[in-house]
């Protein structure tokens, strides 16, 4: 929780104690609910169900060192006194020693997510340690990570990469889970998501503490995804904002139409960015391009006329984009590559420019 | 070691010299009082005292007897002189600080007298460090008056129970409040932070306690940044005894045991932060 939020909302209910969090942009919420059963003693007291919330630092610094803990403590305490505005944690530790924390807590609001885990149109259920695998792949600073579904029920895990990333300094990793590793699969084919990687691994290192099955519920790019795990004494829900990417939905279907002369995307780095950049170059126009500042440069001028002014259109590009898009010479050697698509709408003038080349081959 | 007989200087006998086959004996005595530069050294023919203080508030000794020493001798009754204990930890730690099993610094220290550097000369493996260390005029030290006979509370504690405390103290508090009383909570360390108060109880009868002799409740604050740093001497030590007078000073005291077994004392004497002198 502390992955997702700066404060920690506690709420004690009738069907357990739930503690919530949420980030501060609210693309981020979880929620850990924790049944009666996982504590030895549960009583809610009290006409009215208190919501508080306290700062996560210093709830988390009564548990400060993992490890001793649980060597040294055998029990711990949670009083949630409304009259004097205290939180208490009791800790009972070895030889006799006790340790007790005060804190002070804020009355709050619910804090509650909406989501609808039904009327997602994906849903994948995998061991936790399965994904945990796969994520540890990535580096530890990436940011978001696009999952996606392909041909033959396999699940891909690729990094996202921002669109004014150079190319030359990007690199991309994916990785492909078959549909063996999962333990049921019911996902609408061709879709894809991007969420951010931060909150997840935190999901993920409590998923595979507790041995958990993870369950994905996920639909269009733009509505949330929501990550769950359900046991008897435990129900958590994770509920990211995806990004909402207007091209990501068509693209596999249409990528293998447009560059039927590349091998398919699974095999092959430089060709997964290239029909990435067909599908920007084909499909919209510079007006239907939110999502990125970069696409309206990158799309427009697809059938100009001479090498000459195609150079010049680049270097024009170039100059209107914003820092960080690619150097002309390799920007224009991915971009007219896609150009060449059969299907595409650029005439033989494309062509001459790709001669001169020699980088594109 | 021909190089140790060598007097250096004048024919006169240094006013006090003395050698450790292990460096570390002292260097790691030393780490534990280490929270100001200035440290004060007092050598008699028991032993060497080192003393730093802070904010006239705190002051931490540590004592190393004559019998730690591999030679020892003190031409006077007492030397007293002033060093900087950044430097003097600097140069017997020289060799590096990570302890290889087998391999030790050796150490001669060597002091003229009055106006004269301390010379130190460490070997280690073949090599050997001559190093020159000025010393200061003494300034006064803080006289606690803390004896015996006014204390009013004292805990033995092994250290392995308080370390986690010490190191875990929210250090948004201001302060450090202690209760010693022959009643619950026995002895419990408090603070206020910004997150809210924490205690930490240790009972009367818990296996930790060695000796528990309080007659009185008492509770008394102090401020946790001058206490802070007793953290490393309760790092080192294996048990500590706790004391406090009828007017709230504090005594902390700590058996450290060396690597060759050899026991050696660390104290820090603190005064209570004003206002604050009754249970609340």
């Amino acid at each position: 929780l502390s992955r997702v939020g700066d404060e920690l909302y506690l709420e004690p209910t009738d069907s357990g104690l739930s503690l919530r969090a949420v980030n501060s942009s609210r693309s981020a919420f979880a929620s850990f609910l924790f049944a009666p059963l996982f504590f030895q003693r549960y009583e809610t007291g009290g006409p009215q169900p208190l919501r508080c919330k306290v700062p996560m630092k210093s709830f988390l610094g009564v548990f400060r060192s993992l490890p001793s803990l649980e060597k040294t403590v055998s029990k711990c305490l949670i009083l949630l006194q409304p009259r004097c505005n205290r939180l208490v944690l009791q800790l009972r530790c070895k030889y006799g020693v006790t340790k007790t924390h005060n804190l002070a807590f804020r009355e709050c609001e619910r804090l509650q997510a909406v989501f609808d885990t039904q009327s997602c149109a994906s849903t994948l259920c995998a061991p936790a340690r399965v994904l945990a695998e796969a994520v540890v792949h990535f580096p530890q600073t990436l940011a978001e990570v696009t999952l996606g579904t392909g041909p033959g029920g396999r699940i891909s895990l690729r990094n996202y990469v921002e669109d004014d990333a150079e190319p030359r300094k990007t690199m991309v990793t994916e990785l492909w889970l078959a549909e063996e590793e999962f333990q049921s699969l019911a996902v609408a084919p061709g879709s894809q998501i991007t969420f951010c990687l931060k909150e997840f691994r935190g999901l993920l290192s409590f998923a595979e503490a507790s041995n958990l099955p993870l369950v994905i519920h996920f639909d269009a790019p733009g509505r949330p995804v929501v990550f769950t795990l359900d046991d008897a004494i435990v129900e958590v829900h994770l509920v990211l904002a995806t990004l909402s990417d207007p091209l990501s939905d068509p693209q596999p279907p249409r990528a293998n139409g447009n560059v039927s002369h590349l091998p398919t995307p699974p095999d092959d780095f430089p060709d997964d960015l290239e029909s990435y950049m067909a599908t920007v170059e084909t499909e919209e126009g510079p007006g239907v391009l939110p999502p990125s500042p970069t696409f309206p440069q990158r799309t427009p001028h697809p059938a100009l006329g001479d090498p000459q002014q195609e150079e010049q259109d680049g270097e024009k590009e170039e100059e209107g984009a914003v820092p960080g898009t690619p150097p002309p010479k390799k920007f224009r050697s991915l971009f007219f590559g896609s150009v060449l698509t059969p299907g595409g709408p650029s005439p033989a003038p494309s062509q001459e420019v790709l001669a001169e080349d020699s980088d594109s081959d | 070691m021909p190089l140790w007989s060598q007097p250096t200087g004048s024919g006169e006998p240094p006013a006090l010299s003395a050698s450790l086959d292990n460096a570390r004996h002292l260097s790691g005595l030393l780490r534990a009082v280490h929270f100001q530069d200035r440290a004060t050294c007092f050598a008699t023919a028991h032993g060497l005292r080192v003393t730093v203080e802070d904010a006239k508030c705190i002051q931490a000794n540590a004592f190393i007897q004559a019998e730690i020493f591999q030679e020892y001798a003190v031409q006077e009754e007492s030397v007293t002189f002033q060093i900087n204990l950044s430097i003097l930890l600097d140069c017997l730690t020289i060799f590096g600080t990570s302890s290889l099993p087998g391999t030790s610094t050796a150490l001669r220290m060597c002091y003229h007298g009055y106006g004269y550097p301390l010379v130190l000369f460490l070997e280690e493996g073949g090599v050997v460090t001559v190093c020159k260390i000025n010393t200061q005029e003494p300034d006064e030290l803080l006289d606690f008056d803390f004896c015996s006979t006014n204390v009013v509370n004292k805990i033995i504690l092994q250290s392995e129970g308080l370390r986690e405390a010490f190191a875990e103290l929210d250090m948004t508090s201001e302060v450090l409040q202690m209760t010693m009383s022959p009643e619950k909570p026995y002895f419990r360390l408090s603070t206020f932070g910004n997150a809210g108060s924490a205690h930490v109880d240790y009972p009367r009868d818990s296996d930790l306690m060695e000796a528990f002799h309080c007659n009185q409740t008492q509770t008394h604050r102090y401020k946790i940044s001058l206490l802070k740093p007793s953290t490393k001497a309760l790092a080192l030590s294996c048990k500590v005894s706790i004391r406090t007078d009828a007017r709230g000073f504090l005594s902390l005291q700590y058996m450290i045991r060396n690597e060759d077994g050899q026991v050696c004392f660390v104290e820090y004497y603190c005064c209570p932060d004003e206002d604050i002198a009754e249970a609340e």
